[in-house]
């Protein structure tokens, strides 16, 4: 289907949403986040055990949601696998009618949760896309060999951090990735205009050209955004938003009502996303709810976005 | 230099068991650096197992225990003495070495860390992962094999945070180290090439070089 390829290639504003598999067997609660979803976005990303922290695979959660009729988008890492487990990993993929994918290097197991397991990075997010790349432009396997029935295509993409500090460091490998194959980028999460726009006036005087999807995260609480500016690398949630966020904690408090500062949060991601469209700043946005994914339907409708 | 760390005296006791003669055989390289397997370490080690019912029926120090040759003539030394075990201060090489030239079990007493520098007496940092395709004349002298907690070929990942690695907030985050470095000399160009990927097939185990032309 490559819905993301079509609306990106043909000039639409891309909204992706991230879905995370469940740590389990029951995939009850995605597939009812999915629903709400369905018809809403131009694809569902679901995520390769983020964080090092074990969860069913992205392949297992995108074929579900590829039978219940969304467009996923298959997150690959070389955090735990080799390149023959990644290559079969994507043929696997491509006999379910998964098009588009998402490399990514992966978070290291030592910050998850199975701190033991043995990191592989054979690969990094460049080798992964350079090796897809060049699987689709052969037929062949990573050993050179032929595949029965050729290569499977895909829509490929990978991740950039916009708040970065030598931000050179991260222009050269976004030319890297985009050089290896990506043909769209997802950013990390950004909230406010200014940053987003700095960024993107290093990408043109690098003279880059790919699709940038800017990272939307709704926020939740102000102990949330506070959180994430001490330990994410590459977030940087302006000090006015936590205080609207208390603020509309301590209103909630006072009012004996709930989900206040939730509710804020999508009015400000939704803010955001219109901020971003009207300015004409970048190609789509990826909404990342981190769990509360029944929420984007209200961002997405608040931002006036249709697919 | 090869790093070595003592292992717990409890470990090598249980390796040792009941063994009641034992030989000792220390390095005088890379386990002397470390205060693994020197002289004194080798009169600490003797003292300890006097003291707990053992009988140390020889000791032999060897310039280099990862040399076959002198290797060889130190534990034909401590063969004489009819051991019932030796055990061996040196890196997992030595004591591989040793236990070539001998029909009783040889222990080791150390762990082996990893190939790196001295950067002042006593404090040793990880340099090299012997990973058989240097990189170093690419990313200004600085190994990202090794000093990136992901062996990152192409660059940094999304990780750092003020120059410092996720994985250890203790560690600078290789790239960036590489990027300074790079900056200073005038040669950010070389950051803007993608590695090529040499793979893994030049590096299965065990790996061996002759350059006699003959066994």
């Amino acid at each position: 289907m490559r819905l993301l390829e079509n609306a990106l290639e043909g000039g639409k504003f891309g909204v992706t949403v991230e879905m995370a598999p469940p740590k389990g067997y029951d995939f009850s609660e995605q597939m009812e986040a999915a629903e709400l979803l369905k018809g809403k976005v131009h694809g569902v990303n679901v995520t390769d055990m983020q964080s090092a922290c074990l969860k069913a695979t992205s392949l297992g959660l995108c074929i579900k949601l590829k039978q219940a009729g969304l467009e996923p988008i298959i997150q690959m890492t070389g955090r735990d696998r080799s390149r023959m487990a990644i290559m079969g990993e994507m043929l696997s993929a491509a006999a379910f009618g998964i098009d588009t994918m998402l490399a990514l290097t992966g978070d290291h197991p030592v910050v998850g949760d199975c701190k033991e397991s043995k990191p592989v990075y054979d690969l990094d997010s460049v080798g992964i896309l350079k090796m897809l790349s060049e699987m689709e432009a052969t037929g062949k396997d990573c050993g050179g060999n032929e595949i029965a029935g050729g290569a499977p295509s895909f829509y490929k993409g990978a991740v950039v951090t916009p708040v970065y500090e030598p931000l050179f460091l991260q222009i050269n490998k976004l030319r890297q990735k985009v050089d290896a194959g990506a043909q769209y980028i997802q950013t990390q999460g950004i909230f406010d205009l200014e940053s987003m726009k700095r960024f993107m006036d290093a990408v043109d005087k690098a003279n880059i050209k790919t699709h940038i999807m800017a990272g939307i995260i709704p926020l939740k609480a102000a102990g949330m955004a506070k959180y994430m500016n001490e330990n994410v690398p590459g977030i940087a949630v302006p000090q006015d938003m936590i205080d609207r966020l208390a603020a509309a904690a301590a209103e909630g408090k006072e009012k004996g009502v709930k989900g206040l500062p939730t509710k804020l949060g999508i009015e400000m991601a939704a803010e955001l996303i219109v901020k971003i469209k009207d300015a004409g700043l970048c190609d789509g946005v990826h909404i990342m709810a981190i769990g509360a994914e029944k929420n984007v339907p209200a961002i997405l409708e608040k931002a006036g976005l249709s697919v | 230099m090869i790093i070595t760390q003592k292992k717990p005296i409890e470990e090598l006791m249980a390796m040792i068991g009941d063994a009641a003669n034992i030989a000792i055989l220390g390095c005088n390289s890379c386990a002397t650096a470390c205060a693994t397997g020197g002289e004194k370490e080798i009169k600490e080690l003797s003292a300890y197992l006097e003291a707990h019912g053992k009988k140390v029926v020889a000791t032999a120090i060897g310039d280099y225990c990862c040399m076959n040759m002198s290797t060889k003539s130190c534990m034909k030394k401590l063969a004489a003495a009819n051991p019932d075990a030796v055990v061996c201060m040196s890196c997992g090489d030595g004591v591989q070495v040793a236990a070539k030239h001998i029909n009783v079990p040889v222990y080791p007493s150390n762990n082996t860390m990893f190939l790196g520098e001295a950067l002042r007496l006593g404090v040793f940092e990880e340099a090299c992962h012997l990973c058989g395709n240097c990189v170093l004349g690419k990313t200004g002298g600085i190994c990202p094999i090794s000093r990136c907690a992901k062996s990152l070929v192409n660059g940094p990942c999304g990780g750092q945070k003020n120059g410092k690695c996720e994985v250890n907030p203790e560690n600078d985050c290789a790239w960036i180290m590489i990027y300074n470095r790079l900056e200073a000399l005038g040669q950010l160009d070389k950051l803007a090439q993608t590695r090529d990927d040499k793979g893994y097939a030049d590096v299965s185990y065990p790996r061996t070089i002759n350059i006699r032309g003959k066994k």
